[in-house]
């Protein structure tokens, strides 16, 4: 397996504050990468760097490599928007445009330029397919797309993130304002997408995290703790402070 | 807590606090209401007087061209186009600048664009009318005066003095709307690849639209009332202007400059109310807008 996306002593700093210190990591190619670690650890922070989306707040600046492949992302002048159509997010809330269901998917694809109404059809069926909420919605895709219930909004977000056709898939706690039904759905979306995509996936629910993923990274105190695969992660640790946290103990 | 046995600790205190409270925030709405409704009454009554009493119909003096009292000719039209005509174009002029500006502190450099233009906006909003009519009378006309056919005088001097003067109202709300709006729906865009560009025009200006039109709506409104600024540089000739540099009255205007040479119960007099009560009922319709793009708005 090559390595497709990786960190190398990756900081960010809010202001005067660092907030991720220096981490190096690689994400596996088709597999799901959860990151875990109590509030305030930086996992969230480090996952908004990989898609430069720390650019868009103010008091933010990173240094260090995020490579894909052979290339350094986060060097000056790279264009983040051919970047962020590589990488793919998911915000932890649901947050579908306020335009209708066609419009949210097509948005994305509009904007780097199809304009033809056929292709733009077939890459909006093709994204809610992927997003397993075709069926759902195939006979209303004109309505407003704040009428879906909140697990159907935030498929809907998997679903306009992929229709730019990202490699990358960043998903930020993206179960954690919903009900049990509509995360299981999204946990078996997220199985289904890592055939085809790199996964990270932030998240606070330990089961989630153990039941979802391959690769688990765990963050502590803007430093990374320890990573390893999944199913050894969560029965045998090397270090007591991720045995503790994963354990409920804290966090 | 040692409350006695025999006294129920559970039993409702404050029961007088609470109930002068209630009685007298309710005379305070109540005097609001009563006062509004007379204000109302007052206006429509004198102002229907024209119809009933002085035997003006109400369609010479909605679209009747020719004001002139002493023949007893009441066409209040040409006031009525004038207003409209004045404020529709300060909107006009005054919306994209409001709005970029908006953009401008919410957008483009939140940093420091909120910093600087917000106290400039303020000092704008607290200008007194009769400052930017002087300004006006003594900058505007004579530019205007020297560059285009006419007088000076007129919609077009009228037209920019108000749009400058709802500037702050436009501005003020759609920076409101602007600064609301969920920072996760512009990631949303940007995590797409968009430029800060696409995603101003595709994302952040279709969502807050409603709420824009509102200050659009508002800052209207304020323009249709406004007397002094206006009455300043129009010119306040009673006809329908042929074009932009032509002199031309509003509602207002005439009304501020006839009411002191009126005697009270005269058919002049009371024509003088009948446009008082349009401007009334005009109020209503921009409220009743409003009203309406924000219902259309929470959806």
């Amino acid at each position: 397996m090559t390595d497709l996306l990786r960190t190398q002593n990756l900081k960010v700093y809010y202001g005067q504050n660092e907030a991720v210190k220096g981490i190096d990591l690689n994400f596996a190619e088709n597999s799901v990468t959860a990151l875990i670690g109590p509030s305030g650890c930086g996992k969230s922070t480090f996952l908004r760097s990989l898609n430069r989306m720390n650019d868009e707040i103010a008091d933010a600046r990173q240094t260090g490599n995020i490579w894909i492949g052979d290339q350094d992302i986060n060097a000056p002048g790279t264009d983040v928007t051919v970047l962020r159509q590589k990488i793919g997010m998911v915000w932890q809330r649901p947050n579908p445009f306020y335009k209708s269901i066609y419009d949210n998917i097509a948005f994305g694809p509009k904007y780097h330029g199809i304009r033809n109404k056929k292709e733009l059809d077939r890459i909006v069926e093709e994204s809610l397919r992927k997003a397993a909420l075709w069926d759902e919605v195939k006979d209303r895709l004109s309505s407003s797309a704040l009428s879906l219930s909140g697990g159907q909004q935030q498929r809907l977000c998997i679903a306009r993130a992929l229709s730019v056709n990202p490699s990358i898939l960043l998903l930020d706690e993206p179960a954690s304002a919903l009900d049990p039904v509509s995360t299981s759905k999204i946990e078996e979306l997220i199985t289904e997408l890592k055939q085809s995509l790199t996964i990270a996936i932030v998240t606070h629910n330990m089961q989630q995290a153990a039941r979802v993923s391959d690769y688990t990274a765990y963050f502590y105190l803007g430093t990374l703790m320890e990573y390893g695969k999944t199913e050894i992660m969560f029965t045998n640790p090397t270090k007591p402070n991720t045995q503790e946290y994963i354990s409920g103990r804290f966090g | 807590m040692s409350a006695k046995p025999d006294q129920p600790y559970l039993l409702r205190k404050h029961k007088t606090e609470e109930w002068i409270g209630r009685g007298y925030t309710t005379i305070c709405v109540m005097f609001l209401i009563v006062i509004i409704i007379s204000i109302v009454y007052f206006v429509a009554s004198k102002g229907i007087t024209t119809f009933t009493k002085d035997g003006v119909s109400v369609s010479e003096f909605l679209f009747g061209t020719r004001w002139s009292p002493d023949d007893n000719h009441f066409g209040a039209f040409p006031f009525i186009y004038g207003s409209f005509l004045t404020s529709l174009l300060a909107a006009a002029i005054a919306s994209p600048l409001s709005i970029c500006a908006a953009l401008f502190m919410t957008e483009i450099v939140p940093t420091w664009g909120k910093k600087l233009l917000q106290p400039v906006i303020e000092l704008l909003a607290g200008i007194p009318s009769v400052v930017y009519g002087f300004i006006g009378l003594s900058i505007l006309v004579p530019v205007l005066r020297d560059t285009f056919p006419g007088q000076g005088i007129g919609v077009a001097a009228g037209a920019i003095v108000l749009s400058i003067m709802i500037l702050p109202t436009i501005t003020s709300i759609a920076t409101d709307a602007l600064s609301s709006l969920p920072r996760n729906l512009k990631e949303a865009s940007y995590g797409l690849g968009s430029t800060r560009w696409q995603t101003i025009k595709g994302v952040v200006l279709p969502t807050v639209m409603p709420s824009i039109l509102t200050g659009v709506v508002l800052g209207m409104a304020r323009a249709f009332g406004e007397a002094l600024a206006v009455q300043m540089v129009i010119g306040n000739a009673p006809h329908v202007p042929s074009s932009l540099f032509e002199s031309a009255s509003t509602l207002t205007s005439v009304i501020t400059l006839n009411m002191s040479n009126t005697v009270m119960g005269t058919a002049q007099n009371n024509a003088l109310w009948s446009m008082a009560l349009i401007l009334l009922l005009m109020t209503f319709v921009f409220i009743f807008v409003v009203r309406l793009l924000e219902r259309r708005h929470r959806l």
